[in-house]
């Protein structure tokens, strides 16, 4: 077994070797343009492209035709946001979202408030799921757009798509869905679902970085969304841009090996993800942020109260993992994710979330549960408000020194 | 961003990590920052009341690497230390000491606050006024 051991697969994952052995002659060999239409170099560049195209749209339930190739999850949420927001300014300028969604969809629906559109940030309850009434309740006549991700980047929690699907095209407004964290890990059908625009990402699902997607209905209804950059008018001309062709053939490769081999991997993952978790939860004064059952089953969020996590993550520097805690970010300001459910700054900066992945074995679990077990333990030694919990004082009513 | 060698050996071989009896006449306890700010150091001194010098020194910390280098090099440099030498302690000589960048500065700080507020506490109790603080942070 070699260390550091990777847990961190929400932030990106290792790209597959196969993925990599399918993109290497589309930066040598078959380089062209695939915009080139009078060569054989462009050809073949072309025909690569329309081939990723299929390997992404079979893997998401859609047509080849709705896919549009961009630079990742983040250019696909501003242009899905900003993009329907602009195309559809006639019929209304209220977009719906939630406050556990990433920056790049809540950044953007703020950038959309400086112009003018309003905005509704849905909340969450304690488990992360946000309320149907609420969301119904939120709806108007000039709603254009309800965007909620599929799954939560830190806390795996999956919101209910088919039922958000439901009301928000009764009330007439579109639904985007960023599934950065859903595609290749959870079956996600777009029709299914009823999602009429989706974003994804290369880098999140095994394959390159700076490739992503944007899914975009083409009926029941048409959407369309307004370019937000100029240039060639390329996929369709909603991105223009010579496109990356090699790393599409990477993305149309991961999507192809995750949905072939999803449904092992899920049962797989679950397995050590709850080996992972079981183990952790029997340590004293833990708890597992997000819903237990709505939840992706490679994911596991748990705060060890007492212990600080960046503290604890030193303590395990053999293990690659993330923490909500202030003390990993410049802002000083614990997640924002875990705080929109109601979790104390105190319990947000104790967590630690662990991301299994395709290449993670039942060895390195192992070798985390005893890791983690031991730092909390040594950390909570050292920690005087352990102490004062032993001690039976109640956190809650010391008068803490500001500083 | 990566620990300079000192903090991570003061962080896997914490010095002075314990508990002084609070209620002992010569001990200081300066108990700072909030969980829910992420830092909490507590830091305790004892001191010999004939001739002012601190005799031991203890510190339990929640907090990140940092925090928990800088409270330990703290119980480290009082140890031995006069009360009014233990005043003379600034931050910026942990974050010297243990190299530490800008965003954790105020790991030092709260070290040095700790440092009063436990000089404070051992004041009080021997009937003294406490001393104000210099700067606010």
């Amino acid at each position: 077994m070699k260390t550091p051991i990777y847990l961190d697969n929400n932030a990106t994952t290792r790209m597959d070797p196969r993925v990599l052995e399918a993109m290497l002659p589309y930066f040598t060999e078959h380089f062209g343009n695939a915009a080139s239409r009078n060569h054989a170099f462009g050809w073949a560049a072309e025909e690569a492209v329309d081939y990723a195209r299929e390997q992404i749209a079979h893997l998401i339930g859609a047509d080849a035709r709705e896919i549009i190739f961009t630079s990742g999850a983040t250019e696909s949420d501003n242009l899905a946001i900003k993009g329907v927001a602009d195309m559809y300014a006639r019929k209304g300028d209220h977009i719906i979202t939630v406050t556990t969604e990433h920056k790049a969809v809540l950044d953007t629906c703020r950038a959309l408030e400086k112009q003018g559109k309003r905005v509704t940030y849905l909340e969450v309850d304690d488990d992360g799921l946000i309320n149907l009434q609420e969301l119904e309740a939120a709806l108007t006549p000039q709603t254009i757009l309800v965007t909620v991700m599929l799954a939560n980047n830190e806390t795996g929690v999956i919101q209910p798509m088919k039922e958000i699907s439901a009301l928000t095209h009764k009330a007439g407004a579109l639904l985007f869905s960023d599934a950065t964290q859903a595609v290749g890990k959870i079956p996600v059908n777009v029709e299914e679902y009823g999602i009429d625009l989706m974003a994804f990402s290369g880098h999140k699902m095994y394959g390159p970085k700076g490739v992503g997607a944007l899914y975009v209905r083409r009926k029941n209804p048409r959407v369309k969304v307004t370019a937000q950059m100029d240039g060639g008018g390329h996929e369709r001309g909603m991105r223009s841009g010579t496109l990356n062709v090699p790393g599409i053939v990477g993305l149309g490769k991961a999507a192809e090996l995750a949905r072939l081999e999803m449904a092992g991997e899920i049962a797989r993952l679950r397995k050590l993800r709850d080996k992972l978790e079981t183990e952790l939860m029997k340590v004293e004064e833990t708890k597992l942020n997000g819903h237990p059952e709505h939840r992706l089953p490679h994911v596991s969020n748990i705060s060890f109260k007492h212990v600080e996590g960046e503290g604890l993550m030193m303590g395990i520097k053999d293990l690659a993992v993330s923490s909500g805690s202030a003390c990993t970010s410049a802002s000083l300001e614990p997640s924002y994710v875990l705080k929109a459910m109601h979790i104390n700054d105190d319990a947000a900066h104790s967590s630690i979330r662990f991301g299994l992945g395709r290449f993670t074995t039942e060895e390195e679990i192992d070798y985390a549960i005893r890791h983690v077990k031991e730092a909390v333990g040594k950390l909570r030694e050292m920690s005087p408000i352990w102490e004062m919990y032993q001690e039976g004082v109640d956190l809650n009513t010391v008068v803490w020194a500001s500083h | 961003m990566a620990y300079s060698n000192k903090v991570i050996d003061h962080y896997s071989n914490p010095r002075n990590v314990g508990t002084l009896d609070k209620a002992a006449q010569n001990v200081g306890t300066g108990l700072v920052g909030a969980p829910e700010c992420g830092d909490v150091m507590r830091l305790q001194i004892e001191v010999d009341e004939t001739t002012n010098i601190i005799k031991d020194a203890k510190f339990k910390t929640f907090g990140c690497g940092s925090a928990i280098a800088s409270s330990s090099l703290a119980t480290e440099w009082l140890k031995g230390k006069s009360i009014d030498e233990a005043l003379a302690i600034d931050n910026m000589d942990i974050v010297e000491e243990l190299s530490l960048p800008p965003v954790k500065i105020h790991c030092s700080v709260l070290a040095e606050d700790a440092i009063r507020a436990a000089i404070n506490d051992y004041r009080v109790k021997q009937g003294l006024e406490p001393i104000a603080a210099e700067k606010s942070h």
